[in-house]
């Protein structure tokens, strides 16, 4: 019952900045492992952006930590924003729904616009002045997150299924954006969507044979995209690559054949930081983003790659605890969709380094480098630690 | 919570414990199950590939004598991504280099700058202006060569050698570079080399070539570009994190280019060269036979050619072109003023091959065309006899030099060449086609038959840019007409031209799509639009002399792989036959022998008393503004032609006064008639092509040519 207007609610609302301090709430009711595991994945992520570009900068003549500041200011902003994320009034956030599903929609608008750039293949960047790109791909992950919960939260918190129209309604929602990103064309932040909306449906109980329904449409599109020949070409070379590693080793095969080669001379503990003769030598292209898994792998071993693993999957584990435990569906979905967001970002991310993955330009959720996804991602962590408390203040009452 | 959503968030659930399972299982298996192999991968990651030119094959004459050879040369080279380690990014390395290779400093960084990216000014480096560096960023770029025994380079490189540390980035190594043994001679047919353009490399025939590498740009090194260029060699070197050689992953052995044998005889190319330059000095020294006003009072003679042809094969024995070029100019990159001083008019454009390049008007070497054309519409035979008047009434044009004569037979009009029978001719076949009412279909004997020579279309000659000259069809003057219709028109009410002038715009503009009586007659002394390359003329008369079969002229004669294990002939080619009965080809050559061999022959000042039996042509070729053209063409000997040769001196006044001469000369140097050997022993090449010893030296064809047999008489 989201009774926001009634007498009782309002009158109880603080400050956030009063409820962040006062005795009976926030700091208690944060879901601390969470919030320890997205820090650990964040400082870790900083060391291995270092890493990745400290020689390329020295090489180029630059300050070799240029691309270390820039990722920890991206980290502060981004924790900035999870706070707010976190510290905004639940309630409102439904309110607010709407008004992050326009922006996203617009922000992927401009980037079709004369206003959007191209950065490997995919136009889907704005420059902005003073060398700031935005990616407003990455924003609306969080956008359709809260509008999908929102549409089948709605009415449905007297613990009922959505009937069909609901999710057909859903299915409308996601597929202006969705449309949007298949022009630029974005196909890794495509699938993520797609897990987003699997995930969300499956677990606001839409009937069963729309979701192995959607399944089954999403098959047959992948099968149709590579064989009629809707995918561009550096896209198809890189499943080329993936279905025969051998095939171009050279060309669309070198990242993953260089990844490979990274990782697996990692042993137990690596090379130890800055020590990785691949990524100090510049092997691997896009090594602080989509690939800054490699350095992990190679400069700290198994047990540091492996701590990533475990790190997200902690992050995963707060996450479907979270929306276990959430007390209203609107809560429960929006922590689902964020589970299946990073989970299958992660996925595809870690799984295309160690070659059992297409390449398809996913960053690794807290750990690659660059703002957009750094800035969603956190968001996204404030919108679970939100949904945490709202669940443990119920508790608490 | 719905009683569906407990279940579903347990199959998320699994979901994620599977996904990571799945992760940590495969980092497992790259790291510890399979990471030696990967180990030992990244450990000798650095694959680095150091690519070993092939050597360029080297050409050889017909009997094996080089013409274009290899030679070792110190360059030096700077590498950029060594340099770029220095702290001022090698700006003190480049100051120390330059004056030791005699280089100014601002030279020195715009050629070791990749085109495209920023010289010191601030502005980007342009191929054009700044010599900038067009190939890979981290190839080593050579900024200066030396020859092998030069002192001055010699001193550069030791200075360089024992003081390495003041020069890092900077190497002196030995590679191989063209050379021309023989200087000048032939250059137009060998070609000289030059960088392969950006947009070239992995075109189509380019497949493999180094961005740096050097491709032939005109003659046989352009057109057998494939055979002469080999396969480069790949060294992949294993380089570890500092850039030590820890080993080498694969060698792919350079394959060397092939040997090319060209049928061309360095002895008769000279000998050629030689002639034409004397003749052309010679000419210069003479009053021009018939001088005009505005026209020097001596001959100008300022371009010339000669082909030395076989009859019977199309294979090419010389091909002179004059002026000539050094194509070491080329060696190590030519400057852009020196390839426009080239290419300049006024210098009578030196790279321009006028043997294949050059379009001329034939004037009456021309008239063996006309004549065959003639006999074999039935106009007349080679005895009929008919009128050489000192002009041509319908027409009102005049016989050469305005000379008439008495009624003479078609042979006869040949070896004096009248042209006043020859407009009659070509007259009256243009009265049969209608005159100024054309036919549907006209016979058009004469341009047919010049087009059935292979006049007006390329002959097919192994050499890159020929020139197919200019046979004047109806249908090329209506094209012709339509294109310059609107120029003519507002010539003729342009009061700036002069009345006449405006008169012939007027008449072009209104009537230049016809062909009118005037240009049948001017057609048939090879005069009007009419051209023709000294090698297509070479050609007819080759065709002419071996029968009635056109063959396709030749430059290379075979192919050598650089071991001798394999030899490719290059056979000769029949290109077709024309249509003119054996018997009427006999007459003609009857006919080109009497000029040469009778009194009041055109030729017969210049070959009557010459031991051997030469067949030919002269022609004057009148060109507007300019004097007149001096051609001969002819081949010999007679009885079983072997040779065709055939000269052409722009400006050189007439035929039998400079391009006769010339040619007596080529066929006295080739035959022995005045005392020294004789360079082509009964004017054929070699049956075989040379043979490559075991030690990669080239010698002359086994079995050895037959000896001379006495020439002429």
């Amino acid at each position: 019952m989201t009774d926001w207007t009634s007498g009782s609610s309002f009158g109880r609302r603080k400050s956030a900045w009063q409820r962040a301090v006062s005795r009976d709430s926030v700091l208690r009711t944060i879901d601390w492992p969470l919030l320890i595991a997205v820090a650990a994945l964040v400082a870790l992520g900083s060391l291995l952006v270092w890493s990745a570009t400290r020689q390329r900068m020295i090489d180029d003549g630059l300050d070799p930590q240029t691309f270390l500041k820039r990722h920890l200011v991206n980290a502060v902003i981004g924790l900035v924003l999870a706070a707010a994320a976190a510290l905004v009034d639940y309630r409102a956030l439904r309110a607010y729904a709407p008004v992050l599903y326009g922006l996203s929609v617009v922000g992927l608008l401009a980037v079709l616009s004369p206003l959007g750039s191209t950065i490997n293949g995919a136009h889907s960047w704005i420059v902005l002045p003073a060398g700031f790109q935005v990616q407003p791909a990455e924003f609306a992950k969080v956008a359709l997150v809260v509008g999908m919960a929102m549409i089948l939260a709605e009415e449905r918190d007297g613990e009922q299924a959505p009937r069909h129209t609901d999710v057909v309604l859903v299915l409308a929602l996601a597929a202006l954006p969705m449309g949007l990103i298949l022009l630029q064309p974005d196909l890794g932040t495509m699938l993520v969507l797609t897990a987003i909306i699997l995930g969300v449906l499956t677990i606001a109980a839409a009937p069963t044979r729309w979701i192995v329904g959607l399944l089954l449409a999403g098959a047959i599109v992948a099968v149709g995209a590579t064989q009629l020949g809707v995918l561009e070409d550096y896209q198809l070379d890189r499943f080329t690559a993936f279905t025969d590693p051998t095939a171009d080793i050279r060309g669309a095969g070198y990242n993953t054949n260089q990844a490979r080669i990274a990782i697996g001379s990692g042993s137990w503990t690596g090379t130890g930081l800055f020590e990785g003769t691949q990524t100090s030598g510049r092997f691997i292209p896009e090594q602080q983003t989509d690939f800054v898994f490699t350095v992990a792998g190679e400069e700290l071993g198994l047990a540091g790659a492996g701590a990533v693993i475990g790190l997200l999957g902690l992050v995963m584990w707060r996450g479907l605890r979270i929306a276990r435990r959430s007390n209203d569906v609107f809560g429960r979905l929006v922590a689902a969709g964020i589970v299946s967001w990073f989970a299958f970002q992660s996925f595809v991310n870690i799984g295309m380094t160690l070659g059992i993955m297409p390449v398809t330009g996913l960053p690794l959720p807290f750990v690659s480098y660059g703002g957009s996804a750094m800035f969603a991602n956190l968001l996204a962590v404030g919108l679970l630690q939100n949904v945490h408390m709202r669940s443990a203040e119920r508790e608490h009452r | 919570m719905s009683e569906r959503s407990v279940p579903r968030l347990l199959v998320l659930q699994v979901l994620v414990v599977a996904i990571l399972a799945t992760l940590l299982g495969r980092l497992w298996f790259l790291q510890i199950y399979d990471g030696d192999t990967y180990a030992q991968q990244a450990a000798t990651n650095r694959v680095r590939d150091v690519v070993t030119p092939a050597p360029r094959g080297e050409i050889v004459d017909s009997r094996g004598r080089p013409l274009i050879t290899n030679r070792t040369a110190l360059v030096v080279s700077v590498n950029r991504s060594v340099l770029r380690l220095e702290p001022d990014d090698g700006a003190a390395v480049l100051a120390r280099l330059a004056p030791v290779i005699s280089m100014d400093p601002g030279v020195l960084v715009r050629t070791i700058t990749p085109c495209g990216e920023p010289l010191p000014d601030g502005r980007r480096a342009r191929a054009q202006e700044d010599g900038c560096w067009i190939g890979s960023p981290y190839q080593p770029i050579p900024v200066a060569t030396y020859d092998a025994g030069d002192e001055a380079g010699r001193a550069a490189v030791l200075r360089i050698q024992e003081n390495l540390e003041d020069y890092p980035g900077v190497t002196a190594d030995f590679e191989a570079v063209r050379d021309y043994p023989r200087g000048t001679l032939a250059a137009h047919a060998l070609g000289y080399l030059g960088p392969i353009a950006r947009g070239e490399v992995g075109t189509p025939g380019y497949q493999g070539v180094q961005e740096t590498a050097l491709i032939g740009r005109s003659g046989v090194e352009q057109s057998y570009e494939q055979e002469l260029r080999g396969v480069d060699g790949i060294e992949q070197l294993l380089v570890d994190k500092d850039g030590n050689v820890t080993g080498t992953a694969s060698t792919t052995a350079p394959r060397a280019g092939d040997e090319l044998v060209l049928s061309i005889d360095a002895e008769v190319q000279a000998l050629a060269e030689r002639e034409l330059k004397a003749a052309i000095e010679a000419a210069r020294t003479r009053p021009y036979y018939s001088p005009e006003p505005g026209l020097p009072p001596t001959n100008v003679a300022d371009t010339g050619s000669v082909v030395v042809m076989e009859a019977k094969t199309g294979r090419i024995v010389a091909l002179a072109s004059f002026p000539s070029y050094d194509p070491a100019e080329f060696t190590g990159g030519i400057g852009e003023d020196r390839y426009a001083a080239l290419t300049a008019e006024e210098n009578g454009a030196p790279l321009l091959f006028r043997a294949t390049q050059g379009g001329y008007a034939p004037a009456s070497t021309f008239k063996v065309i006309s004549a065959a054309a003639t006999v074999m519409n039935g106009q007349t035979t080679f005895d009929t006899v008919s009128e050489c008047p000192a002009r041509f009434g319908p027409t009102n044009q005049q016989n050469f030099e305005g000379r008439g004569s008495s009624a003479v037979s078609l042979r006869r009009a040949i070896v004096q060449s009248c042209d006043t029978n020859f407009y009659k001719f070509a007259y009256d076949a243009w009265l049969a086609d209608g005159g100024n009412r054309p036919v549907a279909e006209p016979k058009d004997p004469m341009i047919n038959m010049a087009l059935a020579f292979g006049l007006g279309a390329k002959t097919g000659v192994d050499l890159p840019g020929e020139s197919g000259g200019l046979i004047p069809t109806r249908d090329w003057r209506t094209g012709y007409w339509e294109a310059l219709k609107d120029d003519f028109c507002a010539g003729a009410v342009n009061p700036a031209f002069t009345p006449e002038r405006r008169a012939g715009n007027q008449e072009a503009c209104t009537d230049g799509y016809r062909f009118v009586g005037g240009a049948a007659t001017n057609f048939a002394i090879g005069q009007g639009e009419t051209l023709v390359t000294p090698l297509q003329l070479a050609s007819v008369y080759g065709t002419i002399a071996n029968g009635g079969t056109i063959m396709r002229p030749t430059v290379a004669r075979g192919v050598l792989s650089a071991d001798g294990t394999r030899r490719t002939e290059i056979a000769p080619t029949a290109m077709g036959t024309v249509p003119v009965d054996p018997e009427v080809l006999a007459q003609l050559r009857d006919a080109l022998r009497g000029v040469t061999s009778e009194p009041g022959g055109t030729g017969f000042g210049t070959f009557g008393d010459l031991p051997l039996a030469v067949a030919g042509k002269t022609g004057t070729g009148q060109v507007t503004g300019k004097q007149d053209t001096s051609w001969f063409a002819s081949f010999a000997p007679y009885d079983d032609p072997e040779l065709v040769v055939v000269a052409m001196v722009s400006q050189g006044g007439t035929g039998s006064a400079t391009a006769a001469p010339l040619v007596r000369k080529v066929y006295e140097g080739i035959f022995g008639l005045t005392g020294q050997p004789a360079l082509l022993p009964g004017g054929t090449l070699p049956a075989t092509l040379p043979v490559v010893r075991p030690d990669g030296t080239i010698a002359p064809p086994a079995p050895p040519a037959p000896p001379a047999p006495p020439a002429g008489p």
